[in-house]
């Protein structure tokens, strides 16, 4: 009985969360401005959005560009990422405990105060105060420290003595953190990176206030979508946006979860 | 010229340890780059929110923010809408964080995979699909303001699952057996053991809905039919409609202020609570 | 001369490390190893032993004094240019690497000189990486020293603790290093493996021939595995020797304490080769001034229990386990317990005697700072110690307290406790103590026993007559030996310290 009512519950929860993205996929194959019960059955299922959405080259190019500012910043995240959290575990000091002071603060901190702050500082600092550059810079702001603070645990389980260890086997200080430490701590650089790609891909307020205005991620086209339209309705092509979208993730995280699956076994 | 000796085959440099180099100056990168524009773009906001638009020093945006009415009815609004949000993502967040780590539902960790798998999608386009379904059931347009806590619910929740599960799944089960063990009864167990036990998950869970749903404006702007403006609202309004650079800074500062208080009482941040990092 | 120098393969000058905190870890230590010796560290958590061996091995700077290998100040010398492994506490292999890959590491990264013949028959000098055959020979090699033929390819996580140690030893002697520093490294084993390690670990070190410093705190490790011991407290070198030495003639109480089970009493020497311990005159071999405060140590199974009458010392057997292969007893005598080894058993309320023979009495002179007895306070607030009655301040026991005017004392938190037979310490220095010959203004009276000049002063004994309590104290006065006299001790300068929490 105990087990009905768990099992009830979960349904209903994973109920509410899937609904919406189940509708939208199931409306990705409804060529309609207004989603409504009566539209699906007057027009039918076709792949016309997706026929459109692929035809669309300003919305190509805007997937496209969020893509690669994602891998863009990942990249340099995980590296600024990763070499500040060695430096910050192995700097017990004043700096150490600064550092890690500061990385905490665009975690916690509310994004659209992150936002204007960059704003004010790039007004002062370029003469252009919006481009590609701080739209970099300000994304890095958001995923670095989530880098970092996947980083850190691993280096915390990682046994003190190993780095010392190699050191006495005769690598170079550098040698012995590339060599042991780096190998040590790639699960949490990886799953770094992997985080930093979706916060990227996530992200709204950060982009709207350090992009250059003829530059768009998914984000702020979509959020500048919704807001123009009175239709209280998604644009079209989006659906089937999202639902290409929302199939990539599920294979991802399925094809993951039986490598490690098969790992473990 | 350091000089070098050699000591049964092995090159002495005199004066050269350099075990120290290294490690602790790696963060010096990360520590400029945060000091330049975390740190440095914080203290222009207090400079700002201090002067006038022509740079003299003044507390003048504080007294216009706090004596506006519109303002302060924001302000309580938006702290009502996130108290809101808050209270019933713990209420639907607990049980299921309670159920995938207490029974064997969760098998292999796929149960849970599921409910944190929407964290992945842009929240931009979570939020377009759930204000299609709303409109499809007809719900969207009932009330303004019960959409917008629908909107932030969808988006926040596994945002509150994922540390409410962390802690409940590494909580040690012999404390509910000692609980027992000593007389307890579940709902004791329940209300003096396990719930003190997760303080930690509710915590970070808390941080992490509270503080976004009371600034990030996008759902309040397209669940809200433009009606609802939130504090985050106002700030973005100050800066994009109005610019006035100086009374949104001095917004921004009561918002972080705010916020360190609430880091202040809910006692920090665990980083294993974050988003998906322990996936 | 020479030749003593030569056989030293480390020399220890004055080394002090200081950490950032204050915490002085290593106190001005000097010491040498000879070639080819095992070597051990001793003594308990926090002596500065691990600091002393992470300084050998390049891990932490000293703050001052050298460290010289084969003569040449190596204090500087990262560890990666020092010819030294090291063994780890929790072995620190590393995860990511298989145990061929772990014990390959170091040598992988070696470079040797090889000199080649050229065309015109030159001899060329390169230096260059060891080949892929010599590096897999040599962890063969390793392997077949540890006995794990044929686990190069298992991932180290998948091996016992046993296994693990083992690659970890392998992995530093591979290196073929002058020295092998070893950290506890049998401390996460259990009991039966770490006695098999112990064996194989000094079968390894003869077979190699190289030198083995080892750090430990466990004593019977050290006494098993040493050819010396390095006994270690407070960052300090209490004593070096051979493992007999430490055990037979422990230099203080600490390492009488510290290695095997002892018993340590307080003596007084009274005359030629005489010690006065629990209220007994025993003969002993070691030479002291008369009247000097000594350290006594007797080790239990040097203590010879016969039957009531019969022996030195009279008493009473409180306990008695069974240890397999002896028993271990408790005696009482007075009020000092004393433990016995014996394999004949007593049962627990008979009435024994002890003999104790001359050269198993160790005795050690003793750093004399001040009196210390042991006492009780009285209805009165006074505290009675050494055979007599003082003033003293009893609010010291309890900071910011107060007596109210019935002699309770209020706490600062406001509670009201009774002191009344509250079992106190308490230390009196040696400059606090006056005498009198008026024997009435005194706490307690006696007889002055000795008087030494110490140079500019006296230090004058007065032993009590009842308990044969003694105070000592320096004077400018001088007195007469034998003159009856009563000890007088300020308030303030009576020290007192509760023996136990006192149950409210």
């Amino acid at each position: 009985m105990k087990k009905f009512f768990q099992v009830l519950y979960i349904a209903l929860i994973l109920l509410f969360i899937y609904a919406p993205i189940l509708t939208l996929v199931l409306y990705s194959f409804v060529d309609t401005p207004i989603v409504s019960i009566e539209q699906a059955f007057k027009i039918g299922f076709s792949f016309d959005l997706y026929i459109k959405l692929f035809n669309d080259a300003a919305l190509m190019k805007i997937v496209w560009d969020t893509l690669i500012l994602a891998v863009v910043v990942a990249i340099l995240a995980t590296i600024l990422g990763t070499v500040g959290a060695i430096g910050m575990f192995y700097s017990k000091g004043k700096l150490g405990k600064g550092v890690a002071a500061a990385s905490q603060i665009p975690v916690i901190n509310a994004e659209i105060v992150t936002a204007v702050a960059l704003v004010l500082l790039f007004s002062l600092v370029f003469e252009e105060s919006r481009s590609y550059f701080t739209l970099i810079i300000g994304h890095l702001i958001i995923t670095t420290p989530f880098v970092v603070l996947s980083i850190m645990p691993k280096l915390k389980q990682m046994d003190g003595n190993i780095y010392e260890a190699a050191l006495d086997l005769g690598a170079s200080p550098f040698g012995a953190l590339v060599k042991v430490v780096i190998p040590e701590i790639l699960p949490g650089i990886l799953s770094g990176f992997m985080l930093a790609i979706t916060l990227s891909l996530d992200d709204y307020i950060i982009s709207a206030y350090t992009k250059p205005a003829e530059f768009h991620t998914i984000s702020t086209y979509v959020y500048g979508a919704m807001a123009k339209s009175n239709a209280n309705s998604s644009l079209p092509a989006l659906r089937a946006l999202s639902a290409i979208i929302f199939v990539v993730i599920i294979l991802v995280v399925v094809i993951n979860n039986i490598r490690t699956r098969k790992k473990e076994a | 010229m350091t000089q070098k000796k050699f000591v049964e085959g092995v090159e002495v440099e005199k004066n050269k340890f350099r075990l120290a180099f290294s490690r602790k100056q790696l963060c010096i990168p990360y520590g400029l780059f945060l000091a330049l524009f975390v740190v440095l773009p914080l203290l222009l906001i207090v400079f700002y929110s201090f002067t006038d638009k022509d740079g003299g020093i003044s507390i003048n945006n504080f007294v216009r923010f706090f004596s506006s009415g519109t303002t302060v009815t924001t302000v309580i609004i938006s702290v009502l809408l996130a108290l809101a949000t808050t209270v019933i993502c713990i209420l639907l967040a607990y049980p299921v964080a309670y159920i995938l780590a207490r029974s064997n539902l969760n098998k292999g960790g796929t149960l849970l995979m599921l409910f944190i798998m929407p964290m992945w999608i842009n929240f931009v386009l979570r939020a377009m699909a759930m204000k299609d379904l709303l409109t499809l059931s007809g719900i969207f347009g009932l009330n303004n303001y019960v959409n917008v806590i629908i909107g932030m619910v969808y988006d926040y929740l596994p945002f509150m699952i994922l540390p409410l599960y962390t802690v409940l799944s590494k909580m040690d089960k012999s404390y509910i057996e000692a609980s027992h063990d000593l007389g307890g009864n579940w709902f004791t167990t329940f209300t003096k053991v396990t719930l003190p036990l997760s303080m930690p998950g509710i915590a970070s869970g808390v941080t992490m809905v509270f503080m976004p749903t009371m600034t990030c404006y996008v759902i309040s702007d397209t669940f809200g039919n433009g009606l609802i403006t939130i504090i985050g609202k106002l700030i973005d309004e100050q800066f994009t409609t109005y610019q006035n650079w100086n009374l949104g800074s001095a917004m921004a500062l009561v918002l972080l202020v705010i916020m360190l208080v609430s880091m202040w009482v809910t006692g920090g941040f665990k980083s294993e609570d974050t988003r998906g990092t322990n996936l | 001369m020479a030749d003593k120098r030569k056989e030293r393969i480390i020399e220890i000058e004055n080394l002090c490390r200081e950490f950032d905190d204050g915490v002085v870890a290593v106190d001005n230590i000097s010491f040498y190893v000879r070639r080819g010796e095992f070597i051990t560290f001793l003594g308990p958590s926090g002596c500065g032993k691990t600091t002393t061996l992470r300084m050998i091995a390049g891990f932490d700077k000293p703050t001052s004094g050298r460290i010289l290998l084969n003569g040449e100040d190596i204090s500087h010398l990262p560890p990666n240019k020092r010819p030294i492994n090291t063994v780890f506490q929790r072995y620190a292999l590393f995860p990511h690497l298989n145990v061929y890959d772990n014990i390959a590491f170091g040598l992988k990264l070696k470079k040797v000189k090889v000199t080649y013949q050229d065309k015109n028959g030159e001899t060329i000098e390169k230096v260059e990486k060891l080949k892929k055959w010599e590096i897999a020979a040599k962890v063969e090699k390793a392997l077949k020293m540890v006995d794990l033929e044929g686990f190069e390819k298992r991932s180290v996580s998948t091996l016992s603790g046993g296994q693990q140690q083992r690659v970890a030893i392998a992995r530093a002697i591979v290196n073929e290093p002058k020295i092998l520093l070893l950290d506890e490294p049998l401390g996460a084993l259990d009991l039966k493996m770490r006695k098999d390690m112990q064996l194989e670990l000094k079968e390894m070190h003869k077979k190699l021939g190289i030198t083995f410093i080892y750090v430990t705190h466990d004593q019977e490790e050290a006494l098993t595995m040493s050819d010396t011991i390095v006994v270690m407290k407070d960052g300090v070198i209490q004593q070096i020797g051979t493992p007999t030495d430490i055990y037979n003639e422990p230099k203080n109480s600490f390492v009488a304490d510290f290695i095997g089970e002892s018993n340590i009493f307080s003596g007084t020497i009274v005359g030629d080769k005489k010690v006065r311990f629990i209220n007994h005159n025993f003969d002993c071999v070691d030479e002291f001034a008369i009247n000097e405060k000594v350290d006594v140590v007797v080790r239990p199974e040097d203590v010879v229990l016969v039957d009531k009458g019969e022996g030195q010392v009279d008493g009473k057997i409180i306990s008695s386990i069974f240890k397999g292969v002896h028993y271990e007893m408790v005696m009482l005598v007075g009020k000092t317990e004393i433990v016995i080894q014996d394999t004949v058993e007593r049962k627990v309320g008979e009435q024994v005697s002890l003999v104790i023979n001359p050269n198993d009495i160790h005795i050690m002179a003793k750093e004399f700072s001040s009196n210390k007895y042991d006492g009780y306070i009285t209805k009165k607030n006074t505290v009675c110690f050494g055979d007599g009655e003082f003033e003293c301040d009893v609010t010291q026991l309890y900071p910011g307290s107060i007596l109210d005017e019935e002699g309770y004392l209020i706490t600062a938190e406001g509670e009201k406790i009774d002191l009344t037979d509250v079992d106190v310490e308490v230390e009196v220095g040696l400059k606090d103590i006056e005498i009198s010959d008026d024997q009435d203004i005194g706490g307690a009276i006696g007889n002055i026993v000795s008087m030494i000049y110490k140079g500019d002063h006296y230090q004058l004994i007065v032993r009590t007559d009842e308990n044969e309590e003694d105070f000592v104290f320096d004077t400018e006065d001088t007195w007469n030996e034998n003159d009856r006299v009563s000890v007088l001790i300020a308030k303030d300068k009576i020290k007192l310290k509760l023996k136990q929490e006192i149950k409210r």
